[in-house]
C-alpha cells in the first residue's frame, strides 16, 4: 500500500480529489457544528444588541486595537471567578462580531468590567493611566476626549450587524442616529422610545461634557455595559455544564 | 518491498525514485521517534473516549469522564465557600466592630480577605494603600465625606455614592459658576472665603464679600463654621484635606464647574459577607471613626 504512492502522485486529477476528501473531512469537523449553534449558546435573559452608542464604542475598541492587551473572557477557574465574577457565558458575545475574548491577557480582563468603576474612572484612566494606576504599563487615550464621534455610518453599523445574525429590527435602524443622540441626552425626548429598544441601557453624560458627542462618550458607554446584561438570578448554571 | 534495490555503499534499500542517476534511500524513521508517534496517535483515542469530543447532530460526545469546566469550578468554588463558611457565618451575626476585633482569628481572617478583596476592587481608585487620588478620596486619614464608622463605611459600599443603586447615596455640589448663581467675581471672593476657613492667609477684603454669599448658598451642606456634613457628604472646608485640590485655581475650579464624584455599588459584585469584611479593612486602614 504505502508503496503505492505513485498511483497518486502521476494521476494529477486522481490527487486533487484525493486532497478535496482529506480538507472536506477537517471541514465537516470543524464546521457542521457551527449550523446547530442553538446548542451551545446557553438560554438567558437579558441580552441584547448593543444600543447604536455601544457599538460606536465597540467600533473604537476594535479600531484601537485594545483587544491586544485585554480578554473579555472570564474563563471557568476559581480565580478569574473569584476576581472578576461569574465565568463568561457564550450567550454573552452571540452579539459580538467579531467576538473580543482575546488571548493576551496584558491588562485586566474586561468582560465584567462594566459597572466597576465610574465613568469618571474610565474617563481619567484613559486620558493619563498612570494618574490613578501608578504601576499600569498601558498607553493613554487621551485623544477620544477631544474627538468628536462620527456617527454618520451608524445605520450601516447596524444593518452590516444584521448581516451577520444581530437582530436589529428596521425600527432600531430607522432610529439609530436618535438613539445614540439619546444616550448622553438624560431629559431626550425619546427617552421611552430608545429605553423599550434596548433595555437597561445606561442613559447619561458618559464624559460629562454636554456639548459634543465625543469617542470618550462612546468608549465608555461600551465598557459600562460590559457584563452586565445577562440575568444571573434566572441563569441555570447546572444545566449548562459543559 | 524485497525487490527493492539495495544500495551499494550504504547497504539501505531505494524507494525506486530516480532523477537523472540520482537514488533516494529509504531510511527507516528513528526508533524513539517513531514510538511516540503511535503513543501519541493511541493517547488521543483515549482521550476522545474520556474527554468531551466529537460533535454530534444535537450536542457534542460528552465522554465517558463527563468532565465539566464549569462543574468543576462551582465544585471549586463551593469547597472555598465550605472553608470560609465558618466565619461567614459569624460575620452575618456581627453588630458592631468590636465584635469582630475582640475574636482575633476572626479579624485576622476579616483582615486578610478585605485586603485581597481591596486589591480586586477597590485600589485601582482608592490606590493600593487607599492612600487616594484626586478626586478619590484617601482611606487611611480620618477625614470622612459620609462618615467613617463601620456602619457607614458597608453603607458606602453596599449602595455606592451617585450610583445606579436605587439607594445610593445622593448630593450636589452644583456648578456654582456654570449655573450662574456666581459670576466671576463672586466665585474669586469664595475662593479667598475658603481659603479662609481653612487657615490660610486670605484677602479679608473678598472675605467680608463672601460672607453673605456663603450664608446664603453654602451653609445648609458645608455648614455656618465650613466643617461639613457627613450626613449629606459636604467635606470639611476648615482641615487641610481636598479632595480635588486646595490650590485657589482648583477650588475656583469646583465651584464654577461642581463636583459629583461616583463611586459604584457593590451589592451585585460582593456578598453582604464579602462587605463587612472590607468595610473592617477599610476601618482598619487607619481613620475608622
Amino acid at each position: 500500500m504505502l508503496d503505492r504512492h505513485e498511483i497518486l502522485e502521476k494521476r494529477g486529477l486522481l490527487l486533487s480529489v484525493a486532497i478535496l476528501v482529506v480538507v472536506a473531512i477537517g471541514g465537516i469537523v470543524e464546521i457542521a457544528p457551527l449550523f446547530y449553534l442553538e446548542s451551545t449558546i446557553e438560554k438567558v435573559k437579558g441580552v441584547r444588541p448593543y444600543s447604536p452608542l455601544e457599538l460606536a464604542g465597540r467600533n473604537i475598541y476594535l479600531r484601537e486595537g485594545c483587544y491586544t492587551c485585554h480578554s473579555q473572557m472570564v474563563r471557568p477557574l476559581r480565580d478569574e471567578v473569584e476576581r472578576y465574577g461569574h465565568y463568561s457565558l457564550a450567550a454573552e458575545s452571540m452579539y459580538d462580531h467579531p467576538f473580543q475574548w482575546g488571548s493576551k491577557r496584558t491588562g485586566p480582563d474586561l468582560a465584567r468590567v462594566g459597572g466597576k468603576y465610574s465613568d469618571a474612572w474610565h474617563q481619567q484612566h484613559l486620558v493619563d493611566p498612570r494618574s490613578v494606576v501608578p504601576e499600569s504599563v498601558m498607553p493613554p487615550y487621551a485623544m477620544l476626549n477631544e474627538r468628536a464621534l462620527d456617527y454618520s455610518q451608524v445605520e450601516a453599523w447596524l444593518k452590516a450587524n444584521r448581516v451577520v445574525g444581530v437582530p436589529y429590527t428596521d425600527e432600531m435602524i430607522e432610529n439609530a442616529k436618535n438613539d445614540l443622540e439619546a444616550q448622553v441626552d438624560p431629559f431626550s425626548e425619546i427617552y421611552d422610545d430608545f429605553i423599550a429598544r434596548y433595555p437597561k441601557a445606561q442613559i447619561r453624560e458618559f464624559d460629562g461634557d454636554p456639548r459634543k458627542i465625543t469617542e470618550m462618550d462612546a468608549m465608555i458607554a461600551y465598557l459600562q455595559v460590559l457584563g452586565t446584561m445577562v440575568d444571573f438570578s434566572t441563569y441555570e448554571a447546572e444545566e449548562n455544564y459543559r | 518491498m524485497s525487490d527493492k534495490e539495495i544500495d551499494q555503499p550504504t547497504g539501505v534499500e531505494t524507494t525506486g525514485h530516480e532523477w537523472d542517476g540520482i537514488k533516494e534511500l529509504n531510511n527507516p524513521l528513528p526508533r524513539w521517534w517513531l514510538i511516540i508517534l503511535w503513543i501519541s496517535i493511541v493517547w488521543s483515542v483515549v482521550y476522545w473516549i474520556l474527554m468531551p469530543s466529537w460533535p454530534g447532530i444535537s450536542g457534542h460526545f460528552a465522554g465517558i469522564r463527563g468532565h465539566s469546566d464549569r462543574e468543576n469550578v462551582a465544585i471549586a468554588i463551593s469547597a472555598l465557600e465550605t472553608e470560609r463558611s465558618a466565619q461567614m457565618q459569624q460575620l452575618k451575626s456581627v453588630s458592631s466592630i468590636n465584635d469582630i476585633e475582640s475574636d482575633p482569628q476572626l479579624l485576622q481572617f476579616v483582615l486578610e480577605a478585605g485586603e485581597s478583596m481591596f486589591g480586586d476592587n477597590c485600589a485601582t481608585c482608592h490606590g493600593a494603600g487607599g492612600q487616594g487620588f484626586k478626586g478619590y478620596p484617601a482611606l487611611v486619614d480620618d477625614a470622612w465625606l459620609w462618615g467613617g464608622t463601620l456602619d457607614n463605611i458597608s453603607k458606602t459600599l453596599h449602595h455606592g455614592i451617585r450610583s445606579t443603586h436605587p439607594e445610593s447615596r445622593l448630593s450636589v455640589m452644583q456648578a456654582y459658576g456654570e449655573l450662574g448663581v456666581f459670576n466671576g467675581d463672586q466665585i474669586n471672593d469664595m475662593v479667598e472665603y475658603v481659603v479662609n476657613l481653612s487657615g490660610r492667609d486670605a484677602n479679608a477684603d473678598a472675605v467680608a464679600r463672601a460672607t453673605p454669599l456663603y450664608q446664603q448658598q453654602c451653609v445648609s451642606c458645608h455648614g455656618v463654621d465650613g466643617t461639613g456634613d457627613q450626613t449629606q457628604g459636604a467635606p470639611n472646608l476648615t482641615d487641610a484635606i481636598w479632595l480635588y485640590g486646595g490650590e485657589r485655581s482648583e477650588i475656583y475650579e469646583t465651584i464654577k464647574n461642581g463636583r459629583e464624584g461616583v463611586m459604584p455599588h457593590w451589592t451585585d459584585r460582593l456578598t453582604d459577607e464579602q462587605i463587612t469584611a472590607l468595610a473592617v479593612y477599610v476601618h482598619s486602614l487607619g481613620g475608622g471613626e
